[in-house]
């Protein structure tokens, strides 16, 4: 499945943000504070979520992604841009029409301690939404339901927060993501605060629900490996922007941007032959502030494949490359035929000649 | 391991046992043993309440005296680590044994400078002063990757980024160039590119210098990619330990073929579902009665529930399992987990 | 990982352990097996009982004078068989007074305590919730109110209102104020950036559900705690204001502080005089104080897994 912002593919995208923007304001002064300057939190995002699909948002910290997925639900006040759900855009609706919006767009959230209110037991948390959209029924038949689709006992109705390992709770917070039957739901880091053994377990049962309740997807997470497994779409962010999108077979297989490249080559893989084989791309230094982003390219700054013009004065546009694939960077092509090689303080040396230490 | 070369750290029998006024005793390690050899590393891989982290800290000598009970021995030298004196131990720590820790905001004091807390290890270990201990400092900051160190020295914790300071943490660490390096997750609070990083910083360092590292972990991405030996842990006990490459290749415990089994791969085509281990790292029977994986365990048999596996071992490997893994037999654990049988009940008492 | 971290990760290992309900439970559970929790409630129970029985403990009324007779000011009668604590320098039986000293104490206590919490309470609340501007003026109302040395206020309230009972809880109170204000405004401050506040939002609940029903009730814990110590300073400073004079006057009405200013004189000759009233000062601070200490630790969020 592509997911072509803007491109008429005949059917309108469950979710389409176009050129969003979250700015926070960095205020100065005693008594009364004024703004001097702005943390960039998003600067510029366009992406589509088609129905039934799956999309993956990856980048680092800073990379602004936990902004946009709290913007889209406008969790967070956006700036600028518009965030289009189901053809409506959000930025014109009052509280009232936004409370009805929210039933059908939904979050999970990344820390299965803070996301649960430690004063509410499972079955309260559980018939909240229930309550605050006057939704009638029987409630307790609901709660049983909801736990049977997420794996939990019925016993855990009357329990408390604390009473449940960290898997388990996530589990409760993605069963009352689902109460009110939302056709999309972001998942804010959904596993990465989980044991290894239990990551796995949530990401099958997020497929599963998917097929089964026919959600919509938007996942956010640092974890290459994972959101490439569960998604369709991957889109990479850094600092504020998306640098590449494409399908996560394409992706994987044809990295054009060089930060993808480089976080590729970061991601550790639980095999020794090939990380004793892989060619690493370090990127140097640090990650440059959202409040004081480098001009031209965000990435330049640490970007192997640099070149002298361009790529430090002109902002580069997301473009797609080849069909289905969109990349920001002015000379992808050049990168990826090889035109262009990485400079070489980017290598790792170690990596080519094998380990020095017989294994 | 049976080597003819001297051991640099034997740790046997390991146990460390918390106790609580009202409480029932927790004991969060249960008769760990391994060793290391100089110029090895190791890696400790475990998920939460696999007791690797208090691993660390016992050799250390870092738990509290209340509280706590540690049995085994611990052999450094000629030494038993659990032995020592306080001030005896207070030496080695940090000249011949240092450690780096998981977050490094933490472990770096938030209102003295870089450069003091740098210049403390020299002043402390090498009898360095002044203006000498500032320049070696200087010198030890740049061996690490951070520019510009001399002004760096002058800066705070905090204004410094997360892999500048797991940079200073470990330039710490090595500054009186000690024999045995013990990372506790050293990158798990940073970023994936700051964490290739780090590790690089850690390898090269390492093989320059000729120290043995302890690297603990859960991510067995880490562990592929730079440790010699690996040690497998689960709920306080070694259950599976081998060179690195013989343990990826052909794991033997169903705990490591699981965890192998569950972790998504950059590089493995993408229709394949995850096969996760059911259950939680709390479901655990006490190692005494029976084996702590064996509810958790697909391939668990009679024998798992009625006593302790043993320890065995069989050239440079060991294992701890009745029933292991048959040669090139995959994850033993269900494709797709259902949800409604094997996720268990919060607080249910496995049988 | 901190030892902290280790000892929770640890707890959870815990097959079978005992454990259920909500998180009050929990900490009724670990108090009610706590000794040292225990004693200070027995402390605190005496104390009440003591002064709600008063007039059936007391031999004499507080005024009576039936060592009248015989009191010189060298000669104060200590503790006897039939004088428990002695007399006072008046021939008063000391053992009346100070029990009937008891119902004082703790009518200033609660009531400067339930004063001083709903007024900062109800200021912290509405700074917690609104936050921006009604935050800072909330907060520069209390900053204001920090500057005031508590003493110079007792004084002054004392001046204007005349030295009574009622300005010596008022001045308690005043003090109490800008400290459950601010307890109460950091509490909510810090949980509404937790993830389950989100969650709510996310959901559609109202803004005002979500402070009243969400934030408030996780913010109370501290407040809890602090209302349990406050009792036990509201003992020691109602005492000290008395001490000072500023308190009532009234010589039937017995005051463990104004009872110590009055001894002052008589110390050597007459230790009685001030041994007895300052035990009972301490004893039912202490009470508060130790029940305070533990609920602190059981009510801790540590203890939440």
């Amino acid at each position: 499945m592509t997911a072509d912002a803007g491109a008429a593919t005949g059917d309108v995208p469950l979710l389409a943000v176009h050129d969003l923007q979250v700015h926070f304001p960095i205020t100065s002064g005693i008594i009364l504070e004024r703004q001097v300057g702005a943390v960039r939190a998003v600067d510029g995002v366009d992406l589509a979520v088609p129905r039934g699909a799956t999309v993956g948002l990856v980048g680092e910290s800073g990379c602004g992604k936990s902004t946009l997925g709290r913007a889209v639900l406008r969790l967070v006040e956006p700036t600028a841009g518009r965030v289009v759900f189901d053809g409506t855009d959000l930025q014109g609706l009052g509280p009232e029409e936004m409370r009805r919006i929210r039933r059908r767009m939904q979050m999970v959230f990344q820390d299965p301690m803070s996301s649960l209110d430690p004063r509410q037991n499972v079955s309260s948390i559980l018939t909240e939404p229930m309550r605050v959209h006057r939704i009638a029924g029987d409630r307790s038949a609901r709660v049983r339901e909801l736990l049977d689709l997420v794996g939990l006992p019925a016993s855990a109705a009357s329990r408390y927060p604390h009473e449940f390992s960290g898997g388990q709770r996530q589990r409760i917070g993605i069963a009352r993501a689902i109460a009110l039957e939302p056709e999309l739901i972001i998942a804010d880091e959904p596993v990465s605060a989980l044991d290894v053994s239990i990551q796995a377990q949530v990401v099958n049962l997020l497929e599963e629900l998917q097929d089964r309740l026919g959600l919509t997807y938007l996942v956010i997470a640092h974890d290459l490996a994972v959101v490439r497994h569960i998604s369709d779409v991957v889109a990479v962010m850094y600092l504020g922007t998306i640098v590449e999108r494409a399908s996560s077979e394409d992706l994987y297989a044809q990295p054009y941007h060089p930060y993808t490249i480089a976080l590729m080559s970061a991601v550790p893989i639980p095999d020794p032959v090939v990380e004793d084989t892989r060619a690493r791309i370090l990127l140097a230094g640090d990650l440059p502030s959202p409040a004081d982003p480098p001009s031209g390219c965000r990435f330049h700054t640490r970007c192997p494949f640099r070149q002298p013009t361009r790529c430090d004065d002109e902002r580069p546009a997301l473009r797609e490359v080849v069909s289905g694939h969109a990349v920001a960077c002015h000379w992808a092509e050049d990168i990826r035929a090889g035109r262009i090689r990485p400079s070489a303080s980017a290598f790792d040396p170690s990596a080519d000649a094998g380990r020095a230490t017989p294994s | 391991m049976t080597a003819a070369t001297a051991l640099l750290l034997d740790v046997r029998d390991l146990s460390v046992t918390f106790t609580r006024r009202d409480r029932r005793d927790v004991r969060a390690v249960d008769g760990v043993s391994f060793d290391v050899r100089p110029g090895e590393t190791v890696g400790l891989v475990g998920e939460s309440g696999s007791g690797k982290s208090v691993t660390a800290l016992a050799v250390m000598g870092l738990l509290p005296d209340r509280g706590v009970r540690v049995d085994g021995q611990v052999h450094f030298d000629d030494d038993d680590l659990l032995t020592l004196p306080g001030d005896r131990m207070r030496d080695i720590r940090g000249r011949d044994i240092a450690m780096v820790f998981q977050d490094p905001m933490s472990s770096l004091n938030p209102v003295v400078p870089i450069g003091v807390q740098v210049t403390e290890v020299l002043v402390r270990h090498r009898d360095m002063h002044g203006e000498a201990a500032r320049e070696e400092a200087a010198e030890l900051l740049r061996r690490v990757g951070i520019p510009d160190p001399v002004r760096r020295l002058k800066d705070y914790p905090h204004q410094l980024s997360g892999g500048m300071r797991q940079r200073a943490l470990i330039s710490m660490a090595l500054a009186c160039r000690p024999r045995l390096l013990i990372a506790d997750e050293p990158t798990t609070a940073l970023d994936v590119t700051i964490q290739a990083q780090i590790l690089e910083l850690l390898k090269e360092l390492v093989s320059d210098s000729g120290t043995a590292l302890v690297l603990i972990t859960h991510d067995l991405g880490v562990v592929a990619g730079l440790c010699d030996t690996v040690h497998v842990m689960y709920s306080g006990r070694v259950v599976e330990s081998a060179p690195r490459r013989v343990l990826f290749a052909d794991p033997r415990h169903p705990y490591t073929g699981g965890l192998l089994g569950s972790v998504p791969r950059l590089d493995s085509p993408r229709g394949e579902p995850l096969r996760p281990i059911p259950g939680s790292p709390t479901d655990t029977l006490p190692w005494a009665d029976a084996c702590a994986f064996a509810p958790r365990c697909a391939h668990r048999i009679g024998a798992c529930t009625g006593q302790a596996p043993a320890l065995e071992v069989t050239g440079d490997r060991s294992l701890r399992c009745v029933n292991p893994l048959a040669e090139g037999e995959a994850s033993p654990n269900p494709a797709v987990a259902p949800p409604a049988s094997v996720a268990p009940e919060p607080e249910e008492e496995p049988t | 990982m901190s030892l902290a971290e280790i000892e929770a990760e640890t707890e959870s290992k815990r097959v079978g352990e005992e454990t259920g309900g909500s998180l009050g439970r929990e900490a009724w559970k670990l108090l009610r097996r706590d000794p040292v929790a225990i004693i200070g409630f027995a402390l605190i129970a005496f104390f009440v009982l003591v002064a709600l029985f008063a007039p059936l403990i007391a031999p004499y009324a507080p005024d009576a004078q039936p060592g009248a007779g015989t009191i010189t000011p060298t000669n104060i009668p200590g503790p006897s068989a039939e004088h428990w604590f002695g007399l006072d320098e008046l021939g008063r039986d000391e053992f009346s007074r100070v029990v009937y000293g008891a119902r004082q104490s703790l009518l200033v206590g609660v009531v400067s305590l339930i004063l001083g919490m709903s007024l900062g309470l109800l200021m912290g609340f509405l700074a917690g919730a609104f936050g921006g501007k009604v935050d800072t003026v909330v907060m520069r109302l209390v900053d204001v109110m920090l500057a005031i040395p508590g003493l110079l206020l007792a004084i002054a309230i004392a001046a204007m209102l005349g030295p009574s009972l009622l300005s010596v809880m008022i001045a308690i109170a005043a003090v109490n104020v800008p400290i459950f204000a601010r307890l109460l405004r950091g509490q909510m401050l810090a949980q509404r950036e937790a993830d389950y506040v989100l969650a709510a939002q996310s959901l559609g609940v109202r803004r005002r559900s979500i402070m009243l029903g969400h934030v408030l009730p996780n913010s109370v814990s501290p407040v809890i705690v602090q209302g349990t110590l406050t009792l036990a300073t509201a003992i020691i400073e109602a005492a000290a204001l008395s001490f000072l004079g500023l308190g009532s006057a009234d010589p039937g009405v017995p005051e463990w502080g104004r009872m110590l200013a009055s001894t002052q004189r008589y110390l050597a000759s007459a230790p009685h005089l001030a041994f007895f009233p300052g035990m009972a000062i301490v004893i039912a601070a202490l009470g508060f104080t130790l029940l305070g200490e533990r609920l602190r630790e059981a009510l801790d969020p540590k203890y939440r897994r």
